[in-house]
């Protein structure tokens, strides 16, 4: 189905948003597209009138009462924070000239 | 444990000490835990003594009204929240990471009572079926420790097997309890999708994931299901479908036991049985499904046709889901951050390249590639649809009346480390027979079958959805009619050597597999490799 090219393989690195070595980008892409041969098996059945499953248990939406519910202090949800600022993530900035946080 | 537990004949707290010991003892050359928690085990291993103790006073009723599993040692897979406590799901871009809150899973073994050990290893993100994908080096199985335990909850699975506790919290996605209780000859469950609340758990792939038991007999099993399933309010996904109570109640005598197995309508669907099962893990099943046979039960063969179509179409789903999942790992709100460069996309890069591990990558650039424009219709979706089809099989089979699928859980028994690691697909492989379930949100349990070679096999019962208490049933009938088969007596080979503090621990072992230098000490030349 599919022939993965080098430029390929960093074009999704890039989507996914991870950084990988020159290595690591060699060896993925004869990995990707010795699994993506495997794939290959799908395209004999003929699914054009199957409907597709994305959950397996035949629940409806559940509601509840929109009450109040504690939740998670602050201070707590910070804890794990790479960096922090007062009761903020501290992120580096995303927007105008490319500066660091 | 629980009549010696609530008649006073032994202390929850000598119940940890005696476990604890032996998981300190052993892990070295184990591996199979990622943190042993010494004082808060004490610390709920003595509050369950004066819960027990309290309601010895109270009397008979308050006595029965206590969780069987109260004063229990247990284990839980390290991606399990436990507030204040580590939560690594096995990789280092959660290294370091505090859980501020209790899972559900966490909340209801403790009102229950049982006494947390620690948090066991596993693939990273739940990602594998050995083991070795842990960024905190692979645990030995106890059977052969120059074998994997299987994987993902591979810890729990050794830590079962070794006697360190005598059950263990999972999660299955494609496997990852079935498959390592069936490498570590112990029993493990994983139940109907929506069966037990996932609220605190880290995801992998959200449609399929399920959490269930580890426990060295059925009975156990079912006490630790029954602890922890059940609607929740924090998980969308868990069903409001009541939990028998029957599942404290699975009969204690081999005889009662079997006489659940008589016309029970077994089904064995021979795509179960074709190219890559090995001979002797066929033969361990089919002897299994004979004695049922023999016992009462009606066995007849039939067919699942889109078996396989399994694999590939949940190699895209599992990917897709996970590759979504794990976008949260951003180096912002938690875990692992790399802001050396000061720029937002290169941090981003090099927090996500440096954090997660070989088999994560992997899997995330598959599932970004199936999700990515273009690519979308002839993957993610041709496998939704070849999902339906899957689910269809299993349908047929409730259907047309049976109460079960006999097949094999694992196509082959433990293999040595690093023998499939080279290989994604080689691995890949080895959930053919597991992944179907958990993409028909289908209950199955393994439940061990004799030996191959030395090394356990699993049986695996398929029921439709919510019927745990009747697989753990036929469970429990089989284990009554092989009550008294040899193989039953035998324990773990290789875990004695495990005290041996000249024993190579897997890191160990691993190191020299890729040095390449010859492997040394007890339990490295005891097997030839299997091809």
């Amino acid at each position: 189905m599919a022939n993965l090219t080098r430029a390929d393989v960093e074009h999704v690195a890039h989507l996914a948003r991870l950084g990988l070595t020159e290595e690591e980008l060699a060896r993925l892409e004869g990995q990707l597209n010795h699994i993506l041969d495997q794939y290959a098996v799908l395209a004999s059945l003929d699914t054009d009138d199957i409907p597709p499953t994305a959950q397996t248990i035949e629940l409806a939406n559940i509601l509840r009462d929109d009450v109040v519910q504690p939740s998670l202090p602050v201070d707590d949800a910070l804890a794990n924070a790479p960096e922090r600022s007062g009761d903020h993530f501290l992120v580096p900035a995303i927007l105008g000239g490319g500066g660091g946080a | 444990m629980a009549a010696l537990l609530q008649a006073g004949e032994v202390s929850s707290r000598a119940l940890a000490e005696a476990h604890l010991a032996a998981a300190e003892r052993q892990n070295r050359a184990l591996n199979a835990w990622l943190f042993i928690g010494r004082t808060e085990a004490l610390a709920q291993a003595d509050a369950a003594d004066r819960r027990i103790a309290l309601a010895r006073r109270e009397g008979a009723a308050a006595l029965a009204g206590l969780h069987p599993l109260c004063g229990v040692p247990i284990a839980l897979k390290d991606l399990v929240s436990v507030k204040g406590g580590q939560a690594t799901a096995g990789s280092r871009i959660l290294k370091g990471y505090v859980a501020p809150f209790d899972s559900t899973v966490t909340a209801r073994i403790r009102a229950a009572g049982a006494v947390i050990l620690g948090k066991t290893n596993m693939d990273e993100f739940a990602m594998g079926s050995s083991t070795e994908h842990s960024a905190f080096g692979p645990t030995a199985n106890p059977w052969a420790l120059d074998r994997v335990p299987g994987g993902s909850s591979g810890g729990s699975a050794a830590a079962v097997a070794a006697y360190h506790v005598p059950v263990a919290i999972g999660t299955d996605t494609g496997g990852s309890i079935r498959q390592p209780a069936s490498l570590c000859g112990i029993v493990g469950l994983k139940p109907t999708y929506g069966r037990v609340s996932r609220y605190g758990i880290v995801a992998f792939a959200s449609s399929l994931d399920q959490i269930g038991p580890f426990a060295r007999d059925s009975r156990d099993a079912a006490l630790l299901l029954h602890a922890v399933a059940g609607r929740d309010e924090r998980d969308a996904t868990s069903a409001p479908v009541p939990v028998p109570a029957e599942l404290l109640a699975l009969p204690p005598g081999d005889d009662e036991a079997a006489s659940y197995l008589k016309g029970r309508h077994l089904a064995l669907p021979k795509e179960y049985f074709g190219e890559g099962l090995e001979p002797g893990v066929a033969a361990r099943v089919r002897e299994a499904v004979a004695a049922m046979e023999a016992a009462g039960a009606v066995v007849e063969e039939v067919s699942l046709p889109h078996t396989d179509y399994g694999l590939a179409s949940y190699y895209i789903i599992a990917p897709a889901e996970c590759s979504s999942n794990l976008a949260r790992y951003d180096g912002v709100k938690y875990g692992f951050a790399d802001r050396s460069s000061g720029e937002f996309i290169a941090d981003y890069l090099r927090t996500r390249g440096a954090g997660f591990g070989a088999e994560v990558k992997r899997r995330i650039m598959l599932g970004t590639y199936a999700l990515s424009a273009g690519y979308y219709d002839a993957y993610y979706l041709k496998a939704q649809k070849v999902r339906t089809l899957i689910k269809a099989d299993f349908d047929a089979v409730w259907a047309a009346g049976f109460d079960a699928i006999c097949a094999p859980t694992s196509p082959t028994v433990a293999f040595p480390i690093g023998a499939k690691m080279a290989d994604p697909v080689a691995m890949y492989l080895l959930d053919t027979c597991t992944l179907p379930v958990n993409m028909a949100g289908l209950p199955g349990v393994s439940i061990p079958a004799g030996l191959s070679d030395g090394l356990p096999v699993g049986l695996q019962l398929i029921g439709a959805p919510w019927s745990e208490l009747s697989m753990l049933r036929l469970a429990r009938g089989y284990e009554g009619i092989t009550a008294r088969a040899p193989w039953r007596a035998l324990e773990p080979a290789e875990l004695p050597l495990t005290d041996d503090p000249t024993t190579p621990s897997p890191i160990e072992r691993n190191e020299r597999l890729k040095t390449g230098a010859p492997a040394r000490g007890p339990g490295s030349e005891s097997r030839g490799p299997i091809p």
